[in-house]
């Protein structure tokens, strides 16, 4: 057996999903008092369009040998990624109601297969990449063939280890492996241009040996085109570098970076859902 | 021993297909065997030891049986971070080998010398430290760690060293081997120094005092049963590695022994390297020389321990 590529959904129903997570993990951050808020918020479009328009997947065979694996490098957003599997029906949306409570399986950062769907035990940054070559080396190896997408931070692409597995990837043409980059051009502490010269990161990753493209981050039809157009014949890895505002979707959120740490209040939280058009409270409908 | 795990992983890759070696740009012709007969199960992952270390552990998380193979440094303590987290915390079985350990390369500087690698991985969860004392040890470790479900570190010397065993060895993961029997006094030898411990035993000989030799090749987990025997026997329990005192085989013995109720007679001696890097250039011959590991050092030192302890024992 082998998961077929999805039929993606209509836009409007990807944009409904997209509030829908966003406003979970508003909810999430508040009830077990979490940061990476921002963090979680910038990188909700590109999970939509991965999980609903681009991986095959079956939520109902989760370990099946031939998924697409997706590893969610920037594990701090972790609230994002929980939000999408149990959307995406990987598990019981309940189930984040006890995220990060004494003796739940949804900590902080993912552990691996702490929820059906988790591919990788993530949180230290710059290790996704390596453990998803080491994946795009094993269908290679042994098949059953699939892809292996990496979400990493803009900040995480600070760590050595992204650039020694950039060099490896383009030396042995693994194009089945895409980088997405969440470039919403902040780190914990500040802008990460300012901090290490990251710009200009497209061109970093074509000088690597990398098919490099740009988009907006969150045009979900642009995101879920190129997504499910990898391998995109070139022979090369694939780097999506996604332009994205951190905090995305909050008003009062967007582009402050204060929200890396910061924990909305209750009447934060209400005035979030308000604006992405949602009830108060999720929570009490379960959804 | 070098050769020994070139040849051990080559056979058995022809019987397990999911065995994969990743090189970091290392064993120059050593693994051309392996190449000619698996060349989609062979990797030179070149200078970049830490992508290496991921990538093995997603091989494992796929199913495969990857062993990573470079000089022990730069394949243990450089790369810790990624042992930890992507091998140990995913408890995938990755087999990372590191070649030329303890003082091995000595003349290559303190760079190259490997005197803390066991002290940090044995502290790892989930992780299996294995010492192999010569090369027929070295393909017994080999096969044992396929058997295993989860990660293992095999430290290796490098190449010639005198073989411990006559017959090919009886060894299994957390048991060690009696390499030679003794009454009054125990040798605990690690890897590389079980040669030594046999030679001191036999130095020992001469003095009138009959030694016991052990193959600890297992360092975690530590053989209790093995050691709670040892401790019963024998007056003096000895140690030797080359490794640092701190950490290292010895430091596992001694926590254990502290830990005993009741506390057993016999005294530990903790043979291994100081805590110092050696600036002096020189083989490793004259480094093992210099930091008191050698038959005679080590045999002088268990007499004057004796002594100290007693005629009567």
């Amino acid at each position: 057996m082998h998961p077929r590529s999805p039929e993606s959904p209509p836009l409007d129903e990807l944009t409904a999903l997209s509030r829908q997570i966003r406003g979970r993990v508003v909810e999430m951050s508040h009830a077990a008092r979490t940061p990476h808020l921002g963090s979680a918020l910038s990188c909700v479009d590109v999970l939509v369009a991965a999980y609903w328009g681009a991986l095959r997947i079956d939520p109902a065979h989760p370990l099946d040998p031939g998924r697409d694996r997706f590893v969610l490098s920037k594990g701090h957003a972790a609230t994002a990624l929980y939000a999408t599997l149990a959307y995406r029906g990987f598990f019981d949306p309940r189930l984040l109601e006890r995220f990060n409570c004494d003796g739940g399986p949804l900590a902080e950062h993912p552990s691996l297969q702490c929820v059906p769907g988790v591919e990788a035990a993530t949180g230290s940054l710059g290790h996704g990449l390596p453990l998803a070559l080491g994946m795009a080396l094993a269908q290679r190896i042994r098949g059953p063939k699939f892809r292996c997408f990496v979400l990493m931070s803009d900040g995480e692409c600070e760590e050595g280890t992204v650039w020694e597995a950039a060099l490896f990837a383009a030396a042995q043409r693994l194009d089945s492996v895409l980088a997405l980059v969440d470039y919403n051009k902040w780190q914990a502490t500040g802008r990460s241009n300012e901090i290490m010269a990251l710009r200009p990161l497209a061109e970093k990753w074509r000088a690597f040996g990398w098919s490099a493209h740009e988009l907006d981050g969150h045009d979900l039809g642009a995101l879920q085109s190129l997504l499910a157009a990898v391998p995109d014949g070139s022979g090369k890895p694939v780097a999506l570098i996604a332009h994205t505002v951190k905090g995305k979707g909050i008003s009062f959120m967007e582009d402050d970076n204060n929200w890396h740490y910061r924990i909305p209040t209750a009447d934060e939280v209400a005035a979030a859902r308000r604006e992405l058009g949602l009830a108060a409270c999720g929570f009490a409908q379960g959804r | 021993m070098r050769n020994a795990f070139a040849a051990a992983v080559t056979e058995l890759a022809a019987a397990d297909p999911r065995v994969v070696v990743l090189s970091g740009d290392i064993g120059n012709r050593l693994f051309d065997a392996f190449r000619e007969k698996f060349p989609d199960r062979f990797y030179n992952c070149g200078v970049a030891e830490a992508n290496m270390t991921g990538m093995a552990a997603g091989l494992a998380l796929c199913g495969l049986r990857p062993f990573t193979y470079t000089i022990t440094p730069f394949g243990t303590t450089r790369v810790l971070e990624q042992i930890r987290v992507d091998v140990c915390y995913h408890n995938v079985p990755v087999t990372i080998v590191g070649t030329g350990s303890g003082l091995s390369y000595a003349s290559l500087g303190p760079t190259h010398h490997s005197c803390e690698d066991v002290a940090f991985l044995r502290c790892l969860p989930n992780m299996t430290v294995l010492c192999p004392a010569d090369a027929a040890e070295v393909r017994a470790a080999v096969a044992a760690v396929l058997a295993i479900p989860g990660p293992a570190y095999i430290r290796l010397g490098k190449k010639g060293e005198p073989a411990v065993h006559k017959e090919k060895p009886c060894f299994e993961i957390g048991k060690g081997i009696i390499v030679r029997p003794g009454r009054d006094v125990c040798l605990l030898g690690l890897g590389t120094m079980v040669a030594t411990a046999a030679e001191t035993a036999a130095l020992l000989e001469g003095r009138g005092v009959s030694a016991q030799v052990v193959s600890m090749h297992t360092v975690k987990p530590l053989d209790e049963d093995l050691l709670r025997e040892c401790f019963g026997r024998f007056a003096l329990v000895a140690v030797v590695e080359e490794h640092g005192r701190i950490g290292g085989l010895g430091a596992a013995v001694a926590q254990w022994l502290v830990a005993q109720d009741p506390y057993p007679p016999a005294r530990l001696l903790s043979f291994g390297t100081p805590d110092a890097f050696l600036h002096e250039s020189g083989s490793q011959r004259y480094a093992r020389k210099c930091v008191g590991l050698t038959p005679d050092a080590i045999a002088a030192e268990v007499l004057r321990a004796r002594g100290r302890q007693g005629k009567s024992l």
